[in-house]
């Protein structure tokens, strides 16, 4: 009985909260003994949320009042270990802050609690949130619940796995070149990346602050629906969020949806398998009335470079605040920067250390307008292509990786081999737009995903084609 | 192109990272492949193309210039300091 309930969809264990069939400390407990049983193997949460049962008592007390907050409420979800929480561990997965307590919250998890959501615990992820794999994490990798051996993606690898392994009803992870979407396609799941601006990054352990974005990782689109509307909205506390209220589409069919096929994403570098995946799922929206057309964004193989140019500059700014003084690891020196230059050679993993250089280097003096400028230049081609593209289409459609999820310890070798799975998640941050991932079918018993992305604020219709294909799909044959 | 051990030990003094001569070596291959990489957008006429630093609208975001006081207290953060004295978070010599 127990772990029926961590199988359930937040949308239906809503419902039975709502109808007092089953009670938030009911829901709670099973997701607590499915992380109790498969955790230790597949490592997807660093820590656990002591205070889980007490805030499912205080959800039921409320629903026994009817005093339900809404449809999240007695909910237990997982929260990436980037976003803040108050008087707990919130790491990055870094050495540099393994015993690092946040002092507040972060504004989506104030709203999570102010929502009554019950919070299970912090997820493994990519350190500082590099990487594509999880495999970066100081605290281990996490491992696919689909195949041990493989990733679950990243950076969002824990959330994903925690959702996929059913350890969770719900998870937020954050996206600033697809790490939301990608670790979803690799574990059969829903993920949103927003429209930049959409969701306040107040709270989030800044990555690249004109690309990072929070989102929900969740089992359906409904799911992902309900938290991206509990945690979006203007916000004081973040200068770059917007005036944006989530409205939902009514509709439950694709009648009058045009959908564009970017043909820069389905060249020769494309799995024939994923392909074949994908227009499968064309075949079946026909049916519910969406009209497809072939469409071009020139500027995609160029997005990638841009991206690595700009992410890498504004992590090396928002990673000099881990520098040993005021909080995280501090490592002795004769000097200040003695101490700086210890603290982050111990503290930093590769990854961050080769992105922090990089950065540094594309601003630095003398190479500033070869690189960083130029790379802001194209980032406003690429800006343009989508904007082209709205004249004639309402949303697209594309493969969210362009293979299936690799082994465990695969790309490890090579960083540039590693950057490359990105290439068709990238380009939507660099833009600003909004992309939603979700399954679209198994191949050699592993998850394919299909990704949709839309006008920017245009979630309402990326969450109605979304709910209709998922229909039409039905279930996954696992 | 590939970077010179004297042009990667520039890198890491900028980046406040110490490396070892190890590290020297591994790095500048890493670091040179990637920047043969993205090197690439040289290919692309960007002449009378504006930069793009945000993506979103809103420039000159205004708040009122208004003293609140913080939820969060003063032994809340030092908690977190590596070395305390006196409320103080302690450093070394900023100024010789």
């Amino acid at each position: 009985m127990k772990s029926e309930l961590a199988k359930l969809r937040i949308k239906d264990a809503s419902l039975s909260l709502a109808e007092g069939k089953v009670t938030s400390v009911d829901l709670t407990e099973a997701c607590l003994a499915e992380i109790k049983s498969q955790n230790g193997e597949i490592n997807a949460y660093l820590n656990i949320d002591e205070g889980a049962i007490r805030m499912a008592k205080e959800a039921d007390a409320r629903i026994s009042k009817g005093q339900r907050l809404g449809d999240l409420d007695g909910i237990p979800l997982a929260l990436k270990d980037n976003l803040s929480t108050r008087g707990q561990k919130t790491t990055a997965a870094s050495k540099i802050l393994e015993n690092y307590v946040a002092p507040y919250d972060a504004t989506v998890v104030k709203k999570l609690r102010e929502s009554g959501a019950v919070f299970l615990g912090k997820t493994n992820m990519d350190e500082f949130a590099m990487g594509s794999s999880t495999e970066s994490s100081y605290f281990g990798v996490t491992r696919n619940p689909w195949d041990k051996e493989r990733v679950p993606g990243g950076s969002s690898g824990g959330s994903a796995a925690a959702v996929a392994g059913d350890m969770c009803l719900g998870a937020l992870g954050s996206d600033t070149g697809g790490s939301i979407r990608q670790p979803a396609a690799f574990c059969g799941i829903v993920g949103l990346k927003p429209t930049y601006g959409t969701v306040s990054r107040y709270g989030l352990l800044a990555m690249a602050s004109s690309l990072d974005q929070i989102g929900p990782l969740a089992k359906t689109v409904e799911d992902a629906e309900v938290i991206f509307e509990a945690i979006s909205g203007k916000d004081g506390m973040d200068a770059t969020s917007t005036d944006y209220i989530y409205k939902s589409e009514a509709s439950d069919d694709l009648k009058g949806v045009k959908i564009g096929i970017p043909k820069e994403f389905f060249e020769d570098g494309l799995d024939n398998k994923i392909r074949s995946q994908i227009e499968k799922a064309i075949e079946q929206m026909k049916l519910a009335g969406a009209k497809f057309k072939e469409v071009s964004l020139p500027h995609t193989k160029y997005a990638l470079a841009t991206y690595y140019i700009i992410m890498p500059a504004e992590v090396s700014s928002n990673l000099a605040r881990y520098d040993g003084i005021k909080y995280g690891l501090s490592e002795e020196g004769d000097n200040l920067l003695e101490v700086y230059l210890n603290t982050r050679a111990e503290g930093f993993g590769p990854e961050a250390k080769r992105r922090v250089m990089l950065g540094s280097y594309v601003l630095s003096a003398g190479y500033y307008e070869a690189y960083y400028k130029k790379a802001q230049q194209v980032r406003t081609l690429v800006k343009k292509d989508y904007g082209e593209v709205w004249k004639s289409v309402d949303a697209l459609i594309t493969p969210v990786t362009p293979s299936l999820p690799f082994k465990i310890g695969e790309k490890t070798a090579d960083p540039l081999e590693m950057y490359m799975s990105d290439v068709m998640t990238v380009p939507i941050n660099i833009a600003g737009v909004p992309a939603l991932a979700m399954p679209c079918g198994v191949v050699d018993k592993l998850p394919v995903g299909v990704q949709f992305i839309g006008k920017p604020f245009d979630e309402g219709k990326l969450f109605q084609i979304g709910r209709v294909y998922e229909k039409l799909r039905g279930e996954l044959k696992k | 192109m590939k970077l010179t051990k004297t042009e990667v030990e520039h890198i890491a003094k900028l980046a406040r990272v110490k490396i070892s001569q190890e590290e020297n070596e591994k790095y500048s291959e890493q670091l040179s492949e990637i920047l043969n990489y993205v090197g690439q957008l040289e290919e692309l006429d960007t002449n009378s193309i504006p930069p793009t630093a945000r993506v979103s609208e809103g420039v000159n975001v205004w708040r009122e210039d208004k003293v609140v006081q913080s939820e969060i207290k003063r032994d809340e953060l030092l908690k977190n300091a590596p070395s305390e004295f006196d409320g103080y978070v302690k450093v070394k010599a900023v100024l010789e």
